[in-house]
């Protein structure tokens, strides 16, 4: 199947009730780094949050108000609401290490 | 294809309009005086770059800058802000003037405040600030905005990773405005040897101010330069900048001309024996220094002349950099000026702050701010000694020439006093300013037989003859009074001297008096005298002369009376006898006679 920003956000939709982890994804559209960070985002999910994680993915350039609300400056930015502190996961997820230990999975090696 | 003749000709055309289009656009600052400054704003749809260390005014010349912007040029603007919140701006600005949270609601400003926490961030990979374009996108269609203010952006490289994307992105951010034709301030924290910490002026290059805020003997100066601006000409000076209830105001005196108008309209001294020796008093528009020591009655001149010219309806300004303003009230009342009326009119504003509350910059620019403002015919500063020894001396000269020419230019009538220390010379002002001064006067202190006494001197009164007379005066309680002059063996008599004068002229005056009533009697004996002596004579000579008259008639009549008794004779004795008269007769008669003898 093509991966296209649609398909993405549909299959991203999961919600699941009891979930330990709330996370929202800034993207900025079909970018690279915008696909990058949809798909790593959800392997982490997939591996290591299996039905305990609530994921929403939000495209700032069609919802630009919600940058401003949730402080976005940087893209991707994957927001960890929950659980607290709430950080921030600046760029494309690419450094699986860091995506880890930010979204609280694990300790920093 | 050659060009026909035409299309040369239409092609030459365009080539002579392409300057006009080509220059430079500029977009008004709002901000008083840095329009002149830059020539006509900053440059329109282009980035800006204002840098400056801490507390240096660059947030609030980014606002102002958009306030104004909003206000006065019809041009909405987007505030940006990396450090403060809108809560904290708007109270901020608000002791400006500047009611924000109002204009938010008219969609004349939109404020975004970009909050960055570092211990959230973690960073995971390659990130771009597509977050940061996309808020200031939706800024900027929120209220149409022509202006962009980012206060301070460079607060990202302390809050974000990654110094290389961000540079980039900022280079990409900064292009982005100008595409979008956005005019925008970008104000940056001053580095070490650099203009902002992270060289922002390297992507920055076609408009950098520099604030600065340098203490110089424990007196702060704000100064702002324009360190390049590309395209343009531009003044390169620092400029002293203010920072009031008004917002910003540069001091932006570019060029010292000297084209002003000369006006030979009479301005009265407001004391009438100084007009006389003036010739009719100053020239207006002209300035005018009284120089002199500590209680010479500097302050009490300069009264003088803003009575004169309240009570003709001008407009003063009274600077005051001694004396509050009751107790200038209090003492020109004293002396009976009364300014508290003309202050009640309106027509008068006193104007009181100590010289050393700020620099003489600020000083000078309060001046040149309140003479804008209440356009003034006449302007005092007293004194304009302390003022100077509030800056620096080597500033001093050239600011003073500024403000002379500003208020020259502006044919405003301005009276300095000005302190000489004790000792010194009377006519060496320590302001050094008097060959730029129109009409001195020099008031100075004659002691001698246990008085002090005041004189004045017209030192020069260009354009005017004036009189070259050293005159005392008094202070009294109807004012400066200038008395007569006395002038004794060594120079101008004063005081007590001039008043043991005054009593040696009036006695001298009786004496005199006196004297020309004892002559006057004198000659009137005399002339009784010399005119009973002369009845005599005439008495003696009328006698002498009735005599003598007598006597000769007696001898007429014998005369005459002889030959006709011989006459008569002859005929008694019928002799021949010729006729009186003749020729010889006599002679012939003797003969006759004789012969009768013989």
């Amino acid at each position: 199947m093509r991966t296209t920003t649609k398909t993405l956000f549909s299959a991203s939709k999961t919600v699941v009730s009891a979930s330990s982890h709330l996370l929202r994804l800034y993207v900025t559209g079909t970018t690279a780094g915008s696909i990058r960070a949809i798909q790593q985002v959800r392997r982490v999910c997939d591996e290591h949050l299996e039905g305990r994680y609530d994921l929403e993915v939000i495209d700032i350039y069609q919802l630009p108000a919600l940058a401003k609300n949730d402080q976005i400056i940087a893209t991707p930015t994957l927001v960890k609401v929950l659980p607290a502190p709430l950080r921030r996961l600046i760029g494309d997820l690419s450094n699986l290490d860091s995506v880890l230990f930010g979204m609280d999975i694990r300790e920093r090696a | 294809m050659r060009p026909t003749p035409k299309s040369v000709a239409s092609r030459s055309r365009k080539i002579k309009e392409i300057p006009t289009s080509l220059s430079l656009e500029k977009a008004p600052s709002g901000i008083a005086g840095l329009d002149e400054i830059t020539g006509g704003g900053l440059p329109r749809g282009r980035p800006t770059l204002v840098c400056g260390s801490a507390g240096c005014g660059k947030t609030l010349f980014a606002m102002e800058f958009l306030v104004r912007g909003a206000v006065e040029h019809g041009e909405p603007g987007v505030f940006m802000s990396f450090e403060e919140t809108e809560e904290e701006l708007a109270i901020n600005v608000a002791s400006l003037g500047f009611d924000v949270r109002q204009m938010v609601k008219r969609k004349q400003l939109a404020i975004d405040h970009v909050r960055v926490e570092r211990n959230e961030i973690e960073e995971t990979g390659a990130f771009d600030l597509e977050g940061l374009f996309v808020r200031l996108r939706l800024a900027i269609e929120s209220v149409g905005a022509k202006r962009v203010a980012l206060d301070t952006i460079e607060s990202l490289f302390s809050s974000l990773p990654n110094p290389a994307i961000l540079r980039s992105e900022l280079r990409r951010l900064f292009r982005w405005l100008k595409d979008q034709g956005m005019t925008t301030v970008i104000t940056g924290e001053q580095g070490v040897g650099t203009f902002t910490r992270q060289g922002l002026e390297e992507y920055i290059s076609d408009c950098v101010i520099f604030l600065d805020h340098r203490v110089n003997d424990q007196i702060s100066t704000r100064r702002l330069r324009v360190v390049k601006y590309r395209g343009t000409t531009h003044g390169s000076n620092e400029y002293p900048f203010l920072i009031d209830e008004t917002g910003i105001s540069v001091l932006p005196i570019t060029s010292l001309r000297l084209d002003h108008k000369a006006s030979s309209e009479r301005v009265p001294t407001g004391i009438e024996r100084l007009d006389e020796m003036l010739g009719g008093g100053y020239f207006k528009g002209t300035t005018i220094l009284c120089s002199g020591s500590a209680g010479t009655g500097k302050t009490s001149i300069a009264a003088h002349l803003v009575r004169a010219a309240c009570a003709k309806g001008e407009r003063c300004l009274f600077f005051a950099f001694e004396e509050s303003s009751a107790q200038l009230l209090r003492n020109m009342g004293s002396i009976g000026i009364d300014l508290g009326c003309y202050i009640a009119n309106g027509s008068l504003d006193l104007v009181a702050s100590r010289p050393y509350a700020q620099g003489l910059e600020m000083h000078l620019l309060s001046i040149h701010k309140a003479v804008t403002q209440r356009e003034p015919a006449l302007v005092v500063i007293d004194p304009v000694s302390n003022l100077v020894g509030s800056g620096s001396q080597l500033g001093s000269n050239s600011m003073l020439t500024r403000l002379l020419d500003f208020l020259k230019n502006r044919g405003i009538t301005t009276l300095f006093t000005s302190l000489t220390e004790g000792g010194a010379d009377t006519e060496q002002t320590s302001v050094g300013i008097s060959s730029l001064i129109d009409t001195w006067l020099v008031l100075d202190v004659v002691r001698g037989g246990g008085e002090r006494n005041h004189t004045l001197d017209i030192v020069k009164s260009r354009g005017m003859a004036h009189s070259n007379q050293t005159t005392e005066y008094r202070i009294s309680d109807q004012g400066v009074l200038l008395l007569d002059t006395y002038l004794g063996p060594s120079g101008v008599l004063t005081g007590s001297a001039r008043l043991a004068r005054e009593a040696a002229d009036r006695a001298q005056v009786a004496l005199q008096e006196e004297e020309i009533a004892r002559q006057q009697a004198l000659r009137g004996i005399r002339r009784n005298a010399f005119d009973g002596r002369l009845a005599t004579l005439q008495g003696e000579f009328a006698v002498e002369d009735a005599e003598l008259d007598r006597d000769i008639q007696e001898r007429i009549r014998q005369r005459d009376g002889a030959p006709a008794a011989r006459a008569a004779m002859a005929r008694s004795r019928q002799a021949f006898a010729r006729a009186p008269g003749a020729g010889h007769g006599k002679h012939n008669g003797k003969h006759g006679g004789k012969g009768h003898r013989t």
